[in-house]
């Protein structure tokens, strides 16, 4: 007898995937629950980058639209602990800086204001009352909701502008029937209401009148007490070196100067905090999912003997049963990651809509959502893989 | 009955398909279990040769040898002139997979695949194309007298019926021999009777079989027939029973 070359078992490409589905077409319900496993944190992943990526973007959109180009300058402490004082001088001085497009001053008037004369003074409703110049419109990037601003004209007479909080803690939503408020013991007319200053929300809880009428009623003095100043957006950090001297060349160290965007920045920042946590638990309910295929694939293998022990008497290699089993762990965790990312980007678009937000889910979040599951899949189908392989042969069809 | 192909060239010469030269199988344990004990057997292309035996006497074992499911302790073991004890995991797969064919006392059919799918599941492991492995299989289906089950899971069929589909399972790549473990130990008389005319008729038209039975009346009806004995050869070419 001669021995003959035997050409190897071969299995095709073209079939690798009929059979390594073929355990999951035929376990169905097995199969959705374990690819559930997988989807649900990847779900939970893609929803958090997705949410995280929408508010950021929505947070940057807000500021490129408010500009990061306001400083804000105010009275500090002095040195003996005393608060101290703007100069008179300062907002013409800080006017006269060459990159500063806009200045505007306000003070404290120290009186209150309410709805009625019949109101107790004692009752202030958390409303302050401000003198200002009619730039500040302009240098806050503010807006009217109705009415108008005040002008050099308005700003001599017991006219008065409401923040958007202080119109609704006054009651006042509209101009109609040309309401009036008591301030400082005196009517004012009402001749306009703001809408609401992101970078400026003390604006928001004043009201707001004119330096000529407030120090003729109210006898206060021109020092201000804050000047907020929009520069070119290229030179802001030039002029906030200039402007504490600027504003008080005797004592530049009693002067606060301030970026009010930054702490719309600090809560960008915070977001990306937050996000990191919450991707971390993303990651451990991924990774549950993962031990689930594993451990479902397991179970398979003890339960499939039989069919292995076929397979391998029909001619299959550890090989071939190997990739049988790894490709079932791929693919189940492929569908897993599918569902998931579709589902996390449902998350994202229902909740950036109930927020108004545009939808900014990254491509990477997508890919990556996928290629996680695929990895998670491999790496759970290998254990289960590598027993299937094992099997002896003989043993695996002999009756049990 | 239903025509049968005709045989292959392997079969026409009368070629050693099977040459079992002092066999010994010992399992691990304590004490070792010896199933097999020495055995000499040598089969010849077309033969259809019973082996016949008690509870324990070895003849699984035996049969694990003779179809590479598993390599014995000591002594050579030639099947279609290769030495299954000196190949490779690898190299014993392919033998399967293109020189042997199983029948299984409890069928093993995969249950998620039609009759025609488990048939065609004897070519996957051979790189046969799919359309292909199809057509095959329902030749062999039609030759086991099957044809009109093509499209049945093995669980909508009668026991004669799965086993059947074995049977065309194990004959489709037209290997160099076929080897049924008790075929009929899970069928009633009379399906088993049917089965084993169907192996009959499968020999008659060229292919080399052996049937493994505890059954003496079964063996007695072979052209041949090999009793086995704690895990000896105690008779060869002799029926024990008059039938
Ligand atoms: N994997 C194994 N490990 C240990 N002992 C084994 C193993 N397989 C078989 N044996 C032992 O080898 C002996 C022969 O077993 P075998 O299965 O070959 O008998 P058999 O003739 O097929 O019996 P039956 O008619 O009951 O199927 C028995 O004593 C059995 O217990
Ligand atoms: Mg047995």
């Amino acid at each position: 007898m001669t021995a003959v070359a035997i050409a190897p078992s071969r299995l095709r490409l073209a079939d690798v995937p009929g059979v390594g589905s073929l355990g999951l077409r035929s376990r169905r319900g097995r199969t959705l629950l374990t690819a559930l496993g997988i989807a649900v944190g990847i779900a939970a992943m893609v929803a958090v980058i997705g949410i995280s990526a929408s508010s950021r973007a929505d947070l940057l959109a807000e500021l490129d639209e408010l500009g990061t180009n306001l400083l804000q300058v105010e009275a500090g402490q002095s040195m003996f602990g005393e608060s101290s004082e703007l100069p008179t001088t300062a907002p013409a001085m800080i006017r006269r800086i060459g990159p500063v497009e806009s200045a505007a001053a306000t003070r404290n008037v120290g009186v209150n204001v309410r709805r009625t004369d019949q109101i107790d003074d004692a009752v202030t409703g958390g409303i302050s009352v401000v003198a200002t110049e009619p730039e500040l419109l302009e240098t806050i990037g503010g807006s009217l909701a109705v009415g108008r601003f005040l002008d050099d004209a308005l700003a001599q007479v017991p006219t008065v502008v409401l923040g958007s909080e202080a119109a609704a803690r006054l009651g006042i939503g509209s101009l109609d029937g040309d309401p009036l408020v008591w301030l400082g013991e005196r009517w004012f007319s009402v001749v306009g209401i703001l809408d609401p200053v992101p970078l400026a929300p003390d604006i928001d809880r004043s009201a707001l009148i004119g330096y000529p009428v407030a120090q003729e009623l109210f006898g206060i003095d021109d020092a201000p007490s804050t000047v907020r100043v929009r520069t070119d957006p290229e030179k802001v950090e030039a002029v906030r070196t200039v402007l504490a001297a600027t504003a008080n060349p005797q004592g530049p160290s009693e002067v606060n100067v301030t970026r009010p965007s930054d702490a719309l920045q600090a809560r960008a920042a915070a977001d990306e905090a937050l996000t990191a946590l919450l991707l971390g638990l993303g990651g451990v309910a991924l990774l549950v999912g993962g031990i689930g295929i594993a451990n479902v694939l397991v179970i398979s293998v003890l339960e499939r003997r039989t069919e292995i022990g076929i397979r391998r008497a029909l001619g299959a290699t550890r090989r071939h049963i190997r990739l049988q089993f790894l490709v079932e762990a791929v693919l189940l965790a492929a569908g897993g990651g599918v569902g998931g990312v579709a589902l996390g980007a449902a998350v994202t678009a229902g909740y950036a809509a109930s927020r108004d937000w545009t939808v900014a889910v990254p491509m990477v979040a997508l890919g990556g959502g996928v290629g996680v599951a695929l990895a998670v899949g491999a790496l759970a189908g290998l254990y289960p893989a590598a027993r299937a392989a094992r099997l002896a042969p003989a043993d695996a069809v002999r009756p049990a | 009955m239903t025509t049968i192909a005709p045989a292959h060239d392997e079969r026409s010469t009368n070629a050693t398909v099977l040459e079992l030269d002092n066999v010994v199988k010992e399992y691990a344990g304590a004490p070792p279990v010896r199933a097999l004990d020495g055995v000499d057997l040598t089969v010849a292309a077309g033969e259809l040769v019973a082996v016949v035996g008690p509870s324990g006497s070895g003849k699984s074992t035996l049969l694990n040898i003779v179809g590479a499911l598993d390599r014995p302790s000591g002594g050579t073991a030639r099947i279609a002139g290769a030495d299954v004890g000196a190949l490779s995991d690898r190299r014993l797969s392919s033998l399967r997979a293109r020189r042997i064919g199983f029948v299984f006392q409890q069928f093993h059919l995969l249950d998620g695949l039609s009759a025609v799918d488990n048939v065609a599941t004897a070519l996957l492991y051979r790189g046969v194309p799919r359309g292909e492995r199809r057509a095959r299989a329902v030749d062999a289906l039609e030759r086991v007298g099957l044809g009109h089950r093509l499209r049945h899971r093995p669980s909508t069929l009668s026991g004669g019926e799965r086993q059947r589909v074995a049977i065309a399972r194990a004959v489709v790549g037209e290997p160099a021999i076929v080897l049924a473990d008790e075929p009929t130990g899970n069928l009633d008389t009379h399906t088993g009777d049917e089965v084993l005319g169907l192996l009959r008729e499968l020999n008659e038209a060229g292919s080399t079989i052996m049937v493994i039975t505890h059954d003496r009346g079964i063996a007695a009806s072979m052209p041949r027939c090999v009793a086995i004995r704690d895990g000896r050869i105690e008779l060869d070419d002799a029926p024990l029973v008059t039938a």
